[in-house]
């Protein structure tokens, strides 16, 4: 007989008092209250939760939640939100993030977070621009973008995050859209319950310095068609009409329509989050407008040992047949001789 | 064993091996030591090796030593100069010429000194008279030849035969002082518990070196260093970095903490992260970072989360570190940062000592921006200094510095065991779970550390940061709030020198010159002192071990001296920061930046040259 779980919170037990203080009309009050209903709806002790951040617009975050936070220093929120799950394996940690702080600064703390799979949960908000210090190019800025330190367009090309997260051998890659609360809030739950280094790409809108730079894909007229939110288990269907579909075409990606050419549903890829070999992942994360729709949702959560646990058992193993059990036995082993 | 047809007692003896890098000169070193410890000698060692791991053979740039000072009174260095140099080939006759004692013994491998060896040394034919030592007891054993022969009938490749040559050596000079092989012996039997050939082939070697030395007249006479009048106890041998280590998990063990660790691999801090990362028995988490940054972060991580948090480094990685460092003065989180100083700037002589990141530890971040600095001065009160950065740490809420040195890491020492029963208890400031809401900055009275209110607690949920905040945690522009904020995280760690001992004078408390050292430079000095003591001067020592805060009686003791000498391995670091404190006192400088520690000739030179102009 399953027990009824209760749950003890609504999204405001996680709003600390301080005043939020984003510009109006950016993303990231949105995001604040969409991880507020995720953790609502996690039933997670508050107290066995903590924020850390970095620097930038996005990092204020730990302020505005109820919890235990750290906003720390430039880049290096991934380095101590490893220490802290590592210290405490109890601990729900999630890292806030922006495409500056994670890719540039902290590039190295953030490849080497996923590569441990140390079980903590970034939200990494790319806007595509350095927001706090008044619109510089980001790493993630598309080639050419004109910024206040590229006045005659950037000459690098920007990384991809699904990208960089999947070479780093991420296990847990979603993507989702800052003002799309629905989709959102249920991602962070799947990446919540994810035991590994979960990864979720928020595309977010600077309202003052790069605005409108996802509108192309996140209006609400053309969302649905330039767009596909991929569930695992499900043909991969999007559109308006939901009458376009993704197939493998040889060794590539084709969008589809159905009805044409004799394509039905069977004929379209059925999403596999969980399948180890990236491949198909890899090609999903990288889909871009106008040539493929941008995907959303969960679109790779495979399974793996985490490190903290990792950490943790190997302890806990060797204490048991250990000889040395305190300080004394250490001090007095091996090579000692006395003094009468 | 051999019977000894002379023997000579001596009250100390200095010991040198010194060979290419891969013949095993720190082990042969180490064997030694250890026998000489077990037989009751004080002593103390320095293993001086290349920074390449295998530099080109025969080449003086890869030469590999190991010294060993043993005696049967107190001993506080490796000593200057080595009575007994052995040398395995001619380039460590060329890296250590200088450094033996008129007339001392030199073994050397003649088979290995063939005219490529000596070329490449930068000798024309022949080193010993190259370097004029002629007139010095030359002992010229084909050691090389000799354990091919013992060893033929083992059936081993030609390589493995030579690599037993540094046991050879080592049995000549257990003959030369009369030591015993059997620690040596049993050494090899558990090393190579599954491959009784190789432990049989050194043993083997070990002998053949012994009765070759006992056969030939060269080597009399013997010499006897009887055991030093050392106080009840027991005790083991340890190096610096061990000691460090040791300390911080006792300083754990005291506090009811578990341990973490997050460094990333620099000469010569390894040590600590591989001593500690071996002891999961004892529940350590050991984080090897991505970098240096990590190393600390993560560290500042698990502080967060109620862990004693520890990150290790030499100059370079203390620079990479600098601005968490102020991250961690600004949440108030304890975290211990040790600093095994090498010889800088830059890359510098990575496996060489030096005390120059002096300034680097005091001041070398941005803004106002206060920590707790001490240093270790032997390689056994390593455990004592790493126990009290980590209580400091802890009790003040405070990052503490603690620095080492590359001398201080490497070298060994014996070591009196502590029993854990008789070190302090160390009080962890938890935050009260009944006083909520939780004030993150609220401060006790008497030290003005906030308290630790660990993420699992409930009821205790706050926000830390970089950015300044008042009492409450609020992020704060106000500029008086961030004034008061800066004095009292200053007065903070000020009031840590309620606490701390007050210095030592070794000798008289009034005199003509008050040698004053800090660190690793304490062995040298010491003895130094207390020779010119002997020979009737006045002249006195006190080794600084607690930096920022400075113990509250300097002045008291600074006064009573004609002269102050302020001695150290930077260009004065030391004495331009007492220069700031103590403006009141006129200050003298030994100065010494080699990559090498002073020798006590040279401090002693020295002084008695400023002793005539008093």
């Amino acid at each position: 007989m399953a027990e009824e779980i209760v749950n003890k919170y609504t999204a405001k037990d996680f709003k600390s008092d301080q005043e939020v203080r984003w510009c109006p009309g950016c993303g990231d009050h949105a995001v604040l209250s969409s991880v507020q209903r995720a953790l609502a709806e996690l039933n997670i002790p508050k107290e066995k939760i903590a924020f850390i951040s970095g620097i930038g617009c996005s990092s204020r975050f730990p302020y505005y939640m109820d919890t235990y936070g750290f906003h720390s220093i430039h880049g290096r929120a991934s380095a101590i939100a490893t220490g802290v799950k590592t210290a405490n394996p109890e601990l729900s940690v999630w890292q806030i993030t922006g495409d500056g702080d994670a890719l540039a600064i902290g590039g190295n703390h953030f490849i080497h977070a996923i590569r441990r799979n140390v079980d903590i949960n970034i939200i990494l908000f790319n806007n595509e621009i350095y927001g706090l210090t008044k619109g510089q190019y980001s790493p993630t800025s598309t080639k050419g973008q004109v910024t206040k330190t590229s006045p005659f367009g950037t000459v690098e090309e920007p990384f991809s995050v699904g990208e960089l997260v999947i070479g780093a051998k991420g296990k847990f890659f979603a993507r989702t859209i800052d003002t799309n609360v629905a989709l959102s809030t249920q991602i962070y739950i799947e990446s919540a319950k994810h035991k590994g280094t979960s990864v979720i790409e928020v595309l977010q809108n600077c309202v003052i310095f790069n605005d409108g730079i996802h509108n192309k894909i996140t209006d609400k007229e053309v969302r649905d068609d330039r767009t596909v939110i991929l569930k695992h288990g499900q043909p991969m269907i999007f559109g308006k009409e939901n009458d376009k579909g993704l197939i493998l075409d040889g060794l590539k990606l084709k969008v589809v329509k159905l009805g044409e050419n004799g394509i039905t549903e069977k004929n379209l890829i059925i999403h596999d989050a969980l399948e180890a070999n990236p491949g198909i992942q890899y090609m999903l994360a990288n889909m871009k407008y106008p040539e493929y729709p941008v995907a959303l949702g969960v679109i790779r959560a495979v399974p793996g040992p985490t490190y903290d646990r990792s950490v943790d058992d190997q302890i806990k193993a060797i204490q048991k047949t250990a000889k040395i059990k305190c300080m004394d036995d250490l001090l007095m082993s091996g090579s000692t001789w006395n003094v009468e | 064993m051999g019977k000894k047809s002379e023997v000579i007692e001596r009250e100390e003896v200095v010991i040198r091996f010194s060979g290419d890098s891969g013949d095993g000169m720190q082990l042969t070193g180490t064997l030694f030591s250890d026998t000489a410890a077990l037989f009751g000698n004080d002593l103390s060692t320095f293993p001086d090796y290349p920074a390449e791991i295998r530099a080109p053979q025969g080449s003086v740039g890869g030469v590999s030593g190991f010294q060993v000072h043993l005696g049967h009174s107190e001993i506080n260095t490796p000593g200057d100069f080595s009575d007994v140099l052995v040398a395995m080939n001619p380039a460590a006759i060329k890296a250590n010429a200088k450094w033996i004692k008129q007339g001392g013994t030199i073994i050397y491998d003649e088979n290995n000194f063939t005219e490529k060896n000596i070329e490449k040394a930068g000798y024309e034919k022949d080193p010993i008279t190259e370097e004029k030592l002629e007139s010095y007891n030359i002992i010229a054993a084909p050691i090389s030849a000799m354990v091919k022969e013992a060893l033929k009938d083992f059936g081993l490749d030609p390589k493995s035969v030579l690599r037993t040559k540094n046991m050879f050596a080592l049995g000549m000079v257990y003959w030369l002082f009369d030591r015993k092989l059997d620690y040596t012996e049993e050494y090899f039997e558990k090393k190579f518990q599954n491959k009784p050939g190789m432990a049989e082939a050194n043993k083997v070697a070990l002998r053949a070196g012994y009765y070759y030395a006992e056969t030939i007249e060269a080597l009399s006479p013997v010499y006897k260093i009887l055991p030093a009048p050392i106080a009840k106890g027991t005790y083991r041998n340890i190096n610096g970095n061990s000691s460090t280590a040791w300390g911080f998990m006792a300083a754990a063990e005291k506090a009811g903490l578990k341990i973490f660790i997050g460094s990333y691999p620099i000469t010569p801090a390894t040590g600590i992260l591989e001593e500690l990362a071996a002891r999961k028995d004892l529940g350590v988490i050991s984080f090897q970072a991505e970098d240096e940054i990590a190393g600390i972060c993560t560290a500042l991580g698990a502080s967060f989360a109620g862990k004693l948090a520890i990150t290790s480094t030499s100059g370079p990685g203390l620079a990479l570190k600098s601005e968490a460092i102020g991250l961690a003065v600004m949440a108030e989180l304890p975290v211990v940062i040790v600093d095994v100083q090498r010889a800088g700037p830059s890359t510098g002589l990575p496996t060489k000592t030096e005390q120059a990141d002096l300034m680097q530890a005091l001041y070398g971040r941005n803004g106002e921006c206060p920590v707790v600095v001490i240093a270790s001065s032997t390689p056994s009160d390593c455990f004592l200094y790493a126990f009290e950065a980590a209580r400091i740490a802890i009790e003040h809420m405070t990052p503490v510095l603690l620095l080492s040195d590359s001398y201080l890491a490497n070298g060994t020492e014996p070591w009196r065991i502590p029993m854990m029963k008789d070190l302090p208890k160390i009080t962890p400031p938890f935050a009260d779970r009944t006083e909520i809401p939780f004030l993150p900055y609220k401060r006790d009275k008497e030290k003005l550390a906030r308290s630790w209110a660990i993420p699992g607690t409930p009821g205790l949920e706050h926000r830390i940061g970089g950015l300044e905040k008042t009492e409450k945690g609020t992020v704060s522009y106000v500029p008086e709030n961030h004034e008061q904020m800066v004095k009292l995280r200053e007065a903070k760690v000020e009031r840590v020198a309620n606490e701390i001992p007050d210095l030592i004078v070794q000798g008289a408390s009034t005199g003509d010159i008050l040698i004053v050292g800090w660190g690793g430079s304490y062995g040298y000095l010491i003895t130094a002192v207390r020779e010119l003591q002997a020979e009737g001067h006045k002249i006195s020592l006190v080794n600084f071990n607690y930096i920022n805060p400075l113990p509250k009686n300097v002045k008291d003791v600074f006064k009573r001296f004609k002269k102050i000498v302020v001695c150290e391995l930077n260009l004065g670091q030391f004495a331009n920061y007492l220069r700031i404190k103590h403006q009141e006192f006129t200050y003298e400088q030994i100065n010494k930046v080699q990559g090498i520690p002073f020798t006590i000739l040279d401090i002693k030179e020295k002084c008695i040259k400023m002793l005539e102009d008093i």
